[in-house]
């Protein structure tokens, strides 16, 4: 037994860290949240062409590295850290994912070496205007067969889906309800008959779209109609991604509470000697460190794609979501006043916590899912 | 990451689950697992059960081969754990023995010492309990008041502990006492082992909010230990002390998790039974407590391997306050799923007051955040040498009155 980070992965950490502290330091984000696009293409390509991030866990036979869901973890963990503002987890821990479940073999050769390199920014839209997680959500419909199929309806809260080349549709076979019936389509950022609307989000560091599809020309990935599995299983790994790049928020916003809990000075002493204040950021560490084990060990569960990847998922994504929500917001406290300033950077990690709590469900979501999952 | 066994570990595990298989059986497969280390059901068969143990070199497992012990590593004692819980096998009666003074008797005590003691401890002859705790010094351990004096060729006692449990089952205590009054508290205590049976120790039962009385008070009037009967040197016991309470924090507890999570799928198969998994609520609270005790589990894996890497430090406290909250939390959820068949106990009224096993973990589980460094000592200790914080600015304090 043995649950830690090999060397080669702390040092992937350290390269990663470095180039995140320099490309995406609080002016870039704060500079970058206030573009409709919300990233920087020269920076996107840097993290293609010299850390390989894109690539990392993609198969090598489809321009990829080879790696695994442990080091993808450990790039979203430090992403999540520095609030990096990039269509990275839309592109790589939605949209790639989705591929590698639902696309053949030939699809995966058609479509990942461009994400690998830099060149394709893609998205996953699955949710609608009921802001469902689940199957059910799932109303667009598809009309066609073979290779030629329309779709037409609205996508809702698409992560980037504003700048997406590469669009991964998952609508549903007309006349079938449930998890019957859903099916990924490939839909290009360009299409006609696909309009797409920047929509005003509260964490402004990830941005979202609606996109509203009208007759839009749609190839399949995989067999129309059988792609639950695929769905289910994408939505897992997500988690387990968005759980390790929450554990990076709540590290960090845990290192700003006690940094500032040691220099403020209140009543003649440090207001990290109140147990008031000591006490809150004990409890964070407990947290935090908590939500470090289970992201981590989920993400070596999404590794070995063993059977206990759906119950481990949920477990994390319940869990993280729970503790960086209450770090990033106990962080607000300690800070008294300036914490609630724009310029200072507590809000940024209080809006990100909650968007990533809420995006593929929040935690009372995932305790049901998990609920059900280990047979309550 | 690897969570698999390496093949020395696994050749480990074969060897306790075929020991445990061939010995757990009859009277003692009976028992189960119930019941902490402050707990008394059928204590004479678990005793007569450890002593089986202690026989095979189970007990003192990790101790030094030439003190009897396997020597056995954190990853052992944790499969050994683990196979014991897989087992159902009879909570321990030697906790205070074997997990908390033995390992401080090997880090301080003299050869005599531990040639005289760990053997007895090993084969459940004699039992150890834990004199720390006094009426003004609970956790402000250090303002302990009870004294020693050296006579001769012995040290006379005279004080009052209190909240120790067990003492009515033990042959000996490891008290910590004041030896010199007038140097600072933390410099003055001795770490002394005394026999308790004694005409100048007196034990009297506290009883609890169970209704039962495990722990006690305990008065030494005179009493006395001899001369070389103290651990580590004297007046310089409060590190020896501390030594025992970072055992008591961190590795006594580190194999706990399995015992959790087998009564949190006691508590899911009641809700089944009773229906209350019907309740959106109560299944958020059970879906709550199985990622809690599971991340018990990974936040002990990856302790575990620092652990394999180093000694284990302050980190302990996380632990302390994640099992013991988690426990409470546990027993509170137990009673909402039982809802009214909670507030019924067993047996008739006029009977002693006996709880069911639900009932017996949301009652001891309140115990937990106070006994080994209370919740908020655990919160202070993680704030001040984990983080880092400042301290709290010193009282000064009145002057110390001389006894
Ligand atoms: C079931 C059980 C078994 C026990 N067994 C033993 C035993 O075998 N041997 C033994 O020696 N002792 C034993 N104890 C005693 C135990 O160690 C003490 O109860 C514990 O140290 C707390 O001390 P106290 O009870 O005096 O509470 P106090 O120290 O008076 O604490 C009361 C409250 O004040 C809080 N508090 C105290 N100081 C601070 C501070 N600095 N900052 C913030 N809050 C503070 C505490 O957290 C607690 O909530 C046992 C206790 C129990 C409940």
């Amino acid at each position: 037994m043995n649950f830690a980070f090999s060397d080669e992965q702390e040092q992937l950490r350290d390269a990663v860290r470095k180039f995140l502290e320099a490309k995406s330091p609080s002016a870039e984000v704060r500079r970058l949240m206030e573009t409709t696009e919300g990233y920087d293409e020269a920076v996107w390509k840097q993290m293609a062409q010299e850390l390989g991030l894109q690539s990392l866990h993609l198969p090598e036979a489809h321009g990829g590295q080879g790696f695994t869901f442990v080091e993808l973890g450990i790039v979203l963990e430090e992403m999540g850290r520095v609030l990096l503002c990039a269509p990275y987890f839309s592109t790589v821990a939605l949209a790639a994912n989705a591929i590698m479940n639902a696309g053949s073999d030939e699809q995966q050769g058609a479509f990942l070496p461009g994400i690998a390199a830099g060149e394709t920014i893609a998205a996953l839209a699955f949710t609608e205007p009921n802001g469902k997680w689940d199957a059910s959500g799932i109303t667009m419909e598809a009309q066609g067969n073979g290779d030629s199929y329309t779709l037409d309806g609205t996508k809702m809260f698409v992560i980037d889906g504003h700048v997406a080349n590469q669009i991964v549709v998952v609508a549903r076979l007309s006349g079938t309800n449930g998890e019957d019936g859903i099916s990924f389509f490939s839909v290009d950022g360009d299409a006609s008959g696909l309009t797409r609307t920047p929509l005003a989000t509260m964490d402004q560091t990830r941005k979202q779209a609606r996109l509203d599809l009208s007759g839009v020309a749609a190839t399949p990935l995989g067999d129309p109609g059988s792609g639950w599995a695929a769905l289910s299983k994408t939505l897992d790994q997500a988690a387990v991604c968005l759980s390790n790049e929450m554990v990076g928020g709540a590290q960090k916003v845990l290192e700003m509470s006690v940094d500032y809990a040691k220099v403020r000075v209140q009543f003649g002493r440090p207001i990290g000697s109140f147990q008031a204040i000591k006490h809150k950021c004990a409890d964070m560490l407990l947290e935090v460190e908590s939500a470090k084990s289970a992201a981590y060990y989920a993400s070596w569960a999404a590794a070995e794609d063993n059977e206990e990847l759906p119950v481990v998922a949920s477990l994390a994504k319940a869990y993280c979501s729970d503790a960086y929500f209450h770090a990033a917001a106990e962080n607000i406290q300690i800070h008294g006043g300036i914490g609630f300033t724009w310029e200072h950077d507590a809000h940024l990690y209080f809006k990100r916590a909650k968007s990533s709590e809420i995006l593929l469900g929040d935690a009372t979501y995932h305790r049901e899912l998990l609920a059900q999952r280990i047979g309550i | 990451m690897d969570f698999t066994d390496t093949p020395e570990e696994a050749a480990f595990r074969d060897e306790v689950r075929t020991w445990l298989g061939e010995h757990l059986v009859g009277e003692f497969a009976e028992i189960g697992g119930r019941g902490g280390p402050a707990d008394e059901t059928s204590w004479d068969a678990r005793v007569e059960w450890e002593r089986i143990l202690g026989r095979d070199r189970w007990v003192g497992l990790s101790w030094p081969e030439e003190y009897g012990g396997r020597a056995a590593n954190f990853a052992e004692q944790v499969i050994f754990n683990e196979e014991y819980a897989k087992a159902n096998a009879p909570a321990r009666v030697s906790f205070f023995g074997e997990q908390l003074f033995a390992p401080t008797l090997i880090a301080y005590g003299t050869e005599e010492q531990k040639r005289r003691f760990l053997p007895k401890i090993q084969s459940i002859e004699e039992f150890w309990c834990q004199g720390y705790s006094e009426p003004n010094a609970g956790s402000d351990l250090s303002n302990i008041q009870t004294r020693a004096v050296l006579d001769g060729d012995e040290w006379v006692i005279n004080g009052q502990k209190v909240w120790t449990t067990l003492a009515h089952r033990a042959q000996w205590c490891f008290v910590i006492t004041r030896t010199d009054p007038d140097a600072p508290a933390h410099k003055g205590i001795s770490y002394m082992l005394v026999p308790m049976d004694q005409p100048g120790v007196t034990v009297r039962p506290l009883r609890q909010m169970t209704g039962t009385a495990e722990f006690n008070e305990v008065f030494f009037d005179d009493a006395s230990t001899a001369k070389d009967m103290v651990l580590g040197e004297v007046n310089d016991g409060w590190k020896v002390a501390m030594a025992t309470l970072g055992f008591e924090r961190g590795t006594a507890f580190l194999s706990q998790q399995l015992a959790f999570q087998g009564e949190l799928a006691e508590l899911i198969e009641v809700a089944h039974k009773n229906s209350a998994t019907d309740e959106a609520t109560i299944r958020q609270r059970l879906a709550q407590a199985y990622i809690g005790v599971q991340i018990m589990k990974y936040n002990g894996m990856r302790m575990l391997t620092s652990l394999k890497k180093g000694a284990l430090g302050p980190e302990a406290s996380i632990g302390k306050l994640y099992w013991s909250t988690w426990h409470r939390d546990l027993g509170e959820l137990a009673m909402d799923v039982l809802g009214p068949e909670s507030q019924i106990v067993v047996g008739e009224p006029g009977d002693d007051y006996a709880l069911n096993e639900l009932q017996r973990t949301f009652m001891f589980s309140r115990s937990e955040t106070i006994y080994a460094g209370a919740s908020e000592i655990q919160r202070n200790i993680i704030g001040e040498r984990v983080l880092g914080l400042p301290r709290e600015p010193k009282i000064e304090s009145a002057p110390k009155e001389k006894t």
